[in-house]
Parts: C-alpha cells; sequence; structure tokens
C-alpha cells in the first residue's frame, strides 16, 4: 500500500481564493508541485486528487478505473452523494457494459442533427423569457429570470415533464446536488422525484407521446424504477448545469468588456467562446470521481485497486501545458480540449445540447440587451461554493 | 491520410461531427461514428486531427501517409 502522509493531504472541497472563476489555490499549487496529490474528504476518508489534463484524461478514459460506487473505496464527497450513489444508481454510476446498455437508449436523442434542428425552438424559448425579463424595469434576477427558465423549459419539453411542476423538481434537484444535504434530505428528495416521474411515466403509458419519457416506458424493457432513474438523471443533468453556466459567463463576460466586445463586434465568435467558457469556468467544481479496480499508474504515482480517485476537471482545463496563457479568458482562441464535460465514456450525453443552448442564451443576449451590465456591486454576489454546480446565486442586471 | 473508426469504442459524444461534418456523421439510432470520408483532402486533414485528438472514446485513429 502506498503510504499516504498525512501532513500533505489537502482538504477536500478547498476554498477558493480571491478570483471567483479560478479553482480554489489549493488544487492549483498541486497542479504546478504535486499534480497528483492525496485529499481528506469530508468523513476523513482518502482520496487522489488528480490535477494535469493528461492525468484527468487517463484516468476517465482507463476501465481499471470504475465510475460504479458499489466498489469497495468509492470516494464520496458528501454523505448525501453516497446515498444517491449507491441506492438504485442511475448509469452515470456504472460502468460498460451494463452504463452502455442505458446510455445507447438515449444517445440517438443527442446526435449532432438532430439537436441542432432544435435551434429555431431553442432560439424561441430564448427570446421568449428575455422578452419577460425586458418587459419590466430592471433590475431582474439573470438567474431567475432567463439562466434558470431556459435550460428548464427544453429538458421539460424533450422529456415530456410539464414545465409548470418547474418549483417542484428544482427545489429537490438542489437539495441532490447540495454538499451539506443529509443522507435523508437527499434520500427524500430522491424519492419524491422518482415518485412523480413514475406518476407520470403510468399517464405516458396509457396516453404515450413522442417525448423521451413515453418512449422508455414503450420499449417494454426497462422496469418503472429504470425509467425513473433515467429520466430524472436527465432532469437534474439538463438545467442545473446550463443554468449556472449561463449566468456565470454573462458575468464573466461583463467582467472583462474587451471579450464582450470581441463576441459583440464578431458574432461568429460564439461557438469557440462558449468552448473558452467551459473551459475557463469549469463549473463542475466537484470533479468526477472513480476509484481504482485495479492497481494503476497514473502521473509516475502508484494508485492501489481500492483507492479513490478525484479528476480536478477545472485545474485539467488550466494547464498550462494545454492551454497556453490558461488564467485568460480569450474567447478566441481554439479551447476544444477541454474536460469540462468529462472524458471517456462517461462524458456529457447532453453536450450538444448544452452548447447549442449556451451558444444561443448567450449570443441572443449580447445582440439584444447591449447597454447589459451589474445593478449591484460585484462584491455583494454570492457564490454556489456548496454544491457540485458553481455559479452565482443571484445575477441582478440593469440593461 | 487514412482515418478509421471503432464502433466499439465511440460513446457518441458527436464531437467529431460537429468538428468535420465532410468526414464523420452518426447513426440515427444510437449516435454511433459512421465514416463518409476515409481518405480526406488536404484542407480536411488538421481539422481530422482535432478530431481525432477531442475524441473521448479514442475510437479515431489517423494514418498520415
Ligand atoms: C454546461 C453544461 C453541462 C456540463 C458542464 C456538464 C458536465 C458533465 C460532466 C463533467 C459529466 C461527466 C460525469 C462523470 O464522468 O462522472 C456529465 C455527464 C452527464 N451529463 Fe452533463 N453537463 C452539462 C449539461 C448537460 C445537459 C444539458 C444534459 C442533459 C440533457 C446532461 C446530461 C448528462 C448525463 C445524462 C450524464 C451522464 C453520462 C454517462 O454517465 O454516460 N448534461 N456532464
Ligand atoms: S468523437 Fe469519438 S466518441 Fe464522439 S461520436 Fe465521434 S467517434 Fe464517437
Amino acid at each position: 500500500m502506498t503510504t499516504v502522509e498525512p501532513i500533505d493531504a489537502i482538504t477536500f472541497p478547498a476554498a477558493r481564493g480571491g478570483c471567483p472563476f479560478a479553482p480554489p489555490p489549493a488544487y492549483q499549487e498541486a497542479l504546478e508541485q504535486r499534480p497528483v496529490t492525496p485529499v481528506s474528504l469530508w468523513d476523513g476518508s482518502r482520496a487522489w486528487l488528480v490535477t494535469r489534463h493528461e492525468d484527468v484524461r487517463a484516468v476517465m478514459g482507463d476501465r481499471r478505473f470504475s465510475a460504479d460506487a458499489r466498489n469497495a473505496g468509492f470516494p464520496f464527497l458528501s454523505d448525501g452523494r453516497r446515498e444517491l450513489a449507491v441506492e438504485n444508481p442511475s448509469f452515470i454510476r456504472m460502468d460498460d457494459p451494463e452504463h452502455a446498455r442505458f446510455r445507447r437508449m438515449l444517445t440517438g436523442d443527442f446526435i449532432i442533427k438532430r439537436v441542432e434542428a432544435l435551434r429555431p425552438e431553442v432560439q424561441r424559448i430564448v427570446d421568449g423569457f428575455l422578452d419577460e425579463m425586458t418587459a419590466h424595469h430592471p433590475p431582474a434576477d439573470l438567474v431567475a429570470e432567463f439562466a434558470l427558465p431556459v435550460p428548464s423549459l427544453v429538458i421539460c419539453m424533450l422529456l415530456g415533464v410539464p414545465y409548470e411542476d418547474h418549483d417542484y423538481f428544482q427545489e429537490r434537484s438542489r437539495i441532490l446536488l447540495r454538499n451539506h444535504s443529509t443522507a435523508e434530505q437527499v434520500r427524500r428528495a430522491r424519492d419524491e422525484l422518482s415518485g412523480y416521474i413514475e406518476e407520470l411515466a403510468e399517464r405516458k403509458a396509457n396516453e404515450p407521446d413522442e417525448r423521451i419519457i413515453s418512449r422508455l416506458v414503450a420499449r417494454g424493457d426497462l422496469t418503472r424504477a429504470e425509467v425513473a432513474g433515467m429520466s430524472l438523471l436527465l432532469l437534474v443533468a439538463g438545467h442545473e448545469t446550463t443554468a449556472n453556466m449561463t449566468a456565470l459567463s454573462t458575468l464573466a463576460l461583463l467582467r472583462d468588456p474587451v471579450q464582450l466586445a470581441r463576441l459583440r463586434e464578431d458574432p461568429t465568435l460564439i461557438k469557440g467562446a462558449v468552448e473558452e467558457l467551459l473551459r475557463f469556468l469549469s463549473i463542475v467544481q466537484s470533479g468526477t470521481v472513480r476509484v481504482a479496480v485495479e492497481t494503476a499508474e497514473v502521473g509516475g504515482t502508484t494508485i492501489e485497486a481500492g483507492e479513490g480517485v478525484v479528476c480536478m476537471l477545472s485545474t485539467a482545463n488550466r494547464d498550462g501545458s494545454v492551454f497556453a496563457s490558461p488564467d485568460e479568458l480569450d474567447v478566441g482562441r481554439d479551447a476544444r480540449r477541454h474536460v469540462a464535460f468529462g472524458f471517456g465514456v462517461h462524458q456529457c450525453l447532453g453536450q450538444p445540447l448544452a452548447r447549442l443552448e449556451l451558444q444561443i442564451a448567450l449570443e441572443t443576449l449580447i445582440r439584444r440587451l447591449p447597454g447589459l451590465r451589474l445593478a449591484v456591486p460585484v462584491e455583494q454576489l454570492r457564490y454556489r461554493t456548496d454544491t457540485v454546480v458553481y455559479g452565482v446565486e443571484e445575477l441582478p442586471v440593469a440593461w | 491520410m487514412r482515418v478509421s473508426v471503432d464502433p466499439d469504442r465511440c460513446c457518441s459524444s458527436g464531437q467529431c461531427v460537429a468538428a468535420v461534418p465532410e468526414v464523420f456523421d452518426q447513426s440515427e439510432d444510437d449516435g454511433v461514428v459512421l465514416l463518409v470520408q476515409p481518405s480526406p483532402p488536404a484542407e480536411l486533414r488538421s481539422a481530422v486531427r482535432t478530431a481525432a485528438g477531442i475524441c473521448p472514446g479514442r475510437a479515431i485513429s489517423v494514418q498520415e501517409s
């Protein structure tokens, strides 16, 4: 066994530093000085923090590292996360071939052409929420009035979930993703959401439509619990992430007028700009977690079977050996090698949709609101540090 | 340049299609990669290399000749 020097371990999650967009300084130090470094988790257990781009891709692309939390030694980032990962896990917490069986039932819905065909519909949704927001006098909270409703309505439409119920599932999604939620709170939120979707699925069995939940029900080879688990994963992953990314990207651009002006002058930069913002902001602040099921070497460090690994996407995306001047936001660079969506077989299923939503939301915001600005001093903003997905709590803006 | 793809390693991310739609496509059923042009013309080669480099399943091989 590798003996881990107790003094060396970074406490996870580490605190962020002065820049709201940068990873915690302790992780950045690890990237420079000890790229595979021990961390101490909330319950005192240990795991390895992997910080370099090359090493993160190596772990995420290697079957010796399992995403299945039922394996001994799996690193849980909170008590609630353990509950979610172990009890009736969805395919995000499975390995192939089990994982691939479920994932492939959904990949057809997220092929590039099919997602691209949603462009007019997503544009209409974006314009609609922006119309509503600007119909009243500024200021407005961009998070509540724009960034969250857009992806929420889009994923509801794809799944066939009534958008009117958004308060119900948004509240519970947040409990699932929050670090300080107790196991009991997570269990209750998950059971309520599953119950909600199972009821919906029951109705779709009698009145089928063309949406995802209905089609999963109609397959006939999935249990109701499996349908609920897959739908729930899409529902939760489908709106919190894009919502936080939209608001935080807006803030990053407002804080960097030069980059904002470049985008305003040349809207064709938007696709590349979204990749760069994904890299620069790396909002999945918890990283991605795996456990070694065989002994493996990562960046010169031996990781024994049964040891946990946390792949830090945010530091990998600021690895100077891959991205020049990594701490600078540069909407003109080619950032496509980023790992903000992960890497390997679990790489984000919804990425084409997330890209489409972000491109349209940001392009439209910049084009339609040339006077967009913060409505409060930047020091007053509060950030979401205690949850899987980083973001800003509220973003009061004027225009 | 000769390009080949391994559908068994593909996880349907669509990144290759987004990078070079002239060379890669996806199956309508499950999004698995389809090779449209195994010998891409010179002007597409650098984009093909990018696609091979970002493919999350390492399913794209490129043989320079
Ligand atoms: C900017 C937005 C998004 C970011 C940054 C993001 C990030 C990620 C990351 C890092 C993973 C990998 C997790 C792991 O390997 O353990 C992942 C997986 C996943 N994401 Fe996303 N995501 C985003 C948007 C979406 C959307 C819009 C959807 C749904 C429509 C979605 C659905 C999923 C699903 C289903 C998985 C599990 C895939 C699997 O295990 O095979 N995500 N996402
Ligand atoms: S980039 Fe790789 S994994 Fe993604 S669709 Fe293309 S071949 Fe498949």
